[in-house]
């Protein structure tokens, strides 16, 4: 491959309707030794996950701490190998016409840390050219290129190119993890909690960054946040996360207007509002996360929901269109056939009020 | 360019970034106990080096008539052996064997010692199995007494003192190598160098092997001071330096001999070991310190 074409992106194949990424029934499962006998378990982190990501959308992907975010970006990136399913990106399925290497040229991934993601022992410029020269770009080519990507997340080369990393703060950092990421010219970056560490000012700064970035460079997102309210401002459609399973996808003023899982409730609920009428007076949802060693039968939100009937122990939900364009819920309450006393109210669109 | 660019992050011109190698040794220069050990191995490392142009008696020449003579006897500011051989110069003559036999195994075993364990961490599996189960294969004896069997089972000399002292010292430094590698491993630049398409090779050479080569060198200077103690065990058993080569070690044991005839010549070859191996302990403390910052 010559230089040129590592430093180029990749070409668009399927065209505009054909979504960039596909994760099909991806599944990942951590053994673990429990016990002094050494009893096995299986952390079941991603379970049957299914989502598409369009060309120059963003997608946002939220839940709390342990539901399998992180791991689904670290699948998708190839980072960790799945136990099952597929990673299919502009119709060409890891694997078979996509090698591993040409993946990694193509997404690229931010993660939360800005700190320890870059080597402390190398220079801003050595991170950043790293990449181009892995790809066969030579030592020059690699370190103009890493200048002029400083310079597009707005770093003055002059000034930070020789630093190194703990001379920089937080907001600086993220940003040459950024410039790390664009190196090899990818479509879609993943973006684990890039921004939850910084200060609320700096993670405006980097967020604006990021959407005049993706305009300039036609670039995809997956935006993977705890932080409900930045995942409303960057996204285009939302997946909510629970437990390793997709609980609700749909577009982020769907979700927001009119979330169908008790669970997107919930977290919608939970965030704090300055509006005071709005305030929570009691907390939306109580408990912690069951154990995801053996996590509940059924729909594994019926140990905390307010509306678990017998159904929800018994079969577990698949997602289902709520009727709303792209709006799915994994819930009995949304499909009328599940057998659950509230499922006829909710497809009419009206759900029950806490 | 677009708007992005108008708003370069502007930042008080400090002084040029100076690389991580740079700031440790100028943290090192200001601990004055590392300056002076350093200052005293120089000197013992030049003065052995340029033993030739000292203008210092001959340390093969022996005397029958002038033997064992004390300390500050003119001529002879430290004395004579056992064969009336000049003191000043065979000790000075002797650094040249011992700190080779000091320095050289430890630097021998670094090298295959770090690259075994940053393997070992870093790819874990099959190949750290293998790796660290041989390794504890060697650590089931006891450094001297496997120093001792290799040596004899070799045969006595200098080369074979050498690779047996190597072989002493490679697996306790593979077992901080991959320990030092298995905790850098984890963190996120690694995980970004192997998401930009890297192979494990390249990651470790250009990711890894900066972040542990500081721990394993502590360690391994630590190690010099006991090599050289068991290089001069190996020569007292008669297993390394033949005499009439000066070494300190074999210095001693022949001059075991005269302990009651002359003690404190007898004991100078023993201050010899004591002083460097001090030093070099002392000297890799220092840089502990000057290493261990997060700023």
């Amino acid at each position: 491959m010559s230089e040129a074409e590592v430093l180029a992106p990749a070409a668009d194949v399927g065209g505009p309707q054909q979504p960039l990424l596909e994760v099909r029934s991806l599944s990942k499962h951590f053994p673990v030794r429990g016990g002094f006998i050494g009893k096995a378990g299986v952390v079941r982190a991603v379970d049957d996950v299914n989502f598409s990501v369009d060309k120059g959308e963003v997608l946002g992907i939220v839940g709390e701490s342990g539901c399998g975010k992180s791991t689904t970006a670290r699948l998708v990136i190839g980072l960790i190998d799945p136990d099952a399913g597929s990673i299919v990106l502009d119709g060409e399925k890891l694997g078979t016409t996509l090698s591993l290497r040409d993946l990694r040229r193509r997404v690229q991934m931010v993660f939360q840390d800005s700190y320890a993601s870059l080597n402390p022992r190398l220079t801003v410029e050595d991170s950043i050219a790293f990449g181009p020269k892995v790809h066969g770009v030579s030592a020059d080519e690699a370190r103009a290129r890493a200048h002029d990507l400083l310079r597009k997340v707005g770093l003055d080369p002059a000034l930070f190119a020789d630093r190194y990393p703990h001379e920089l703060s937080g907001g600086q950092r993220q940003r040459v993890n950024i410039a790390r990421a664009l190196a090899l010219s990818p479509r879609l970056v993943l973006l684990d909690e890039a921004v939850s560490a910084l200060d609320k000012s700096v993670e405006a700064q980097v967020l604006n960054l990021l959407i005049d970035l993706k305009e300039e460079l036609g670039l995809t997102y997956v935006f993977i946040s705890h932080d409900l309210n930045v995942v409303r401002f960057i996204s285009d459609r939302v997946i909510v996360m629970y437990l390793g399973e997709v609980v609700e996808s749909g577009p982020v003023e769907a979700l927001w207007a009119d979330p169908r899982h008790p669970y997107t409730r919930a977290l919608l609920a939970a965030m704090p509002s300055l509006d005071p009428d709005r305030r929570t007076q009691e907390a939306p949802i109580t408990g912690d996360p069951p154990n995801p060693i053996d996590p509940p039968s059924g729909c594994r939100f019926h140990t905390r929901c307010p509306y678990a009937e017998a159904v929800c122990s018994l079969r577990s939900p698949t997602l289902f269109a709520t009727g709303n364009a792209r709006h799915a819920a994994a819930c009995h309450m949304v499909d009328p056939a599940s057998g659950h006393s509230k499922a006829a109210q909710s497809s009419a669109g009206e759900l029950p009020h806490v | 360019m677009s708007a992005v660019a108008d708003d370069l992050v502007r930042l008080a011109v400090v002084d040029k970034a100076r690389g991580y190698w740079g700031s440790v040794f100028r943290r090192l220069s200001r601990d004055p106990v590392s300056v002076a050990c350093a200052a005293v191995l120089l000197l013992i490392a030049l003065a052995a080096i340029l033993a030739p142009y000292l203008h210092l008696a001959d340390p093969y020449q022996g005397s029958m008539i002038r033997r064992l003579r004390w300390i500050g006897t003119p001529g002879y500011p430290l004395g004579t052996d056992e064969l009336g051989r000049d003191m000043v110069a065979r000790l000075i003559y002797g650094g040249r064997l011992s700190l080779f036999l000091g320095l050289f195994p430890v630097a021998l075993a670094f090298t295959i010692g770090t690259t075994l364990g940053v393997m070992a961490g870093y790819l874990g599996g099959f190949v750290n199995q293998a790796i660290m189960r041989t390794v504890d294969v060697f650590y089931a004896f006891p450094s001297v007494l496997l120093a001792i069997a290799i040596s004899g089972a070799l045969g006595a000399g200098i080369t074979n003192s050498i690779v047996s002292l190597t072989i002493v010292f490679i697996p306790p430094i593979v077992r901080v190598s991959e320990s030092v590698t298995t905790s850098v491993r984890s963190l996120d630049f690694v995980d970004a160098a192997r998401a930009s398409g890297a192979g494990p090779f390249t990651i470790m050479r250009v990711h890894v092997l900066g972040n542990v080569l500081g721990p394993i060198f502590v360690y391994s200077t630590g190690l010099i001071s006991v090599c050289m103690i068991l290089a001069a065990g190996l020569s007292f058993l008669g297993l390394g330096t033949k005499p009439p080569e000066p070494e300190w070690g074999l210095m001693l044991n022949t001059l075991r001999t005269a302990i009651y005839a002359n003690p404190w010549v007898a004991a100078l070859p023993g201050a010899m070991i004591f002083i460097v191996s001090i030093c070099f302990n002392l000297l890799s403390d220092g840089m502990r310190s000057a290493m261990d910052v997060r700023s």
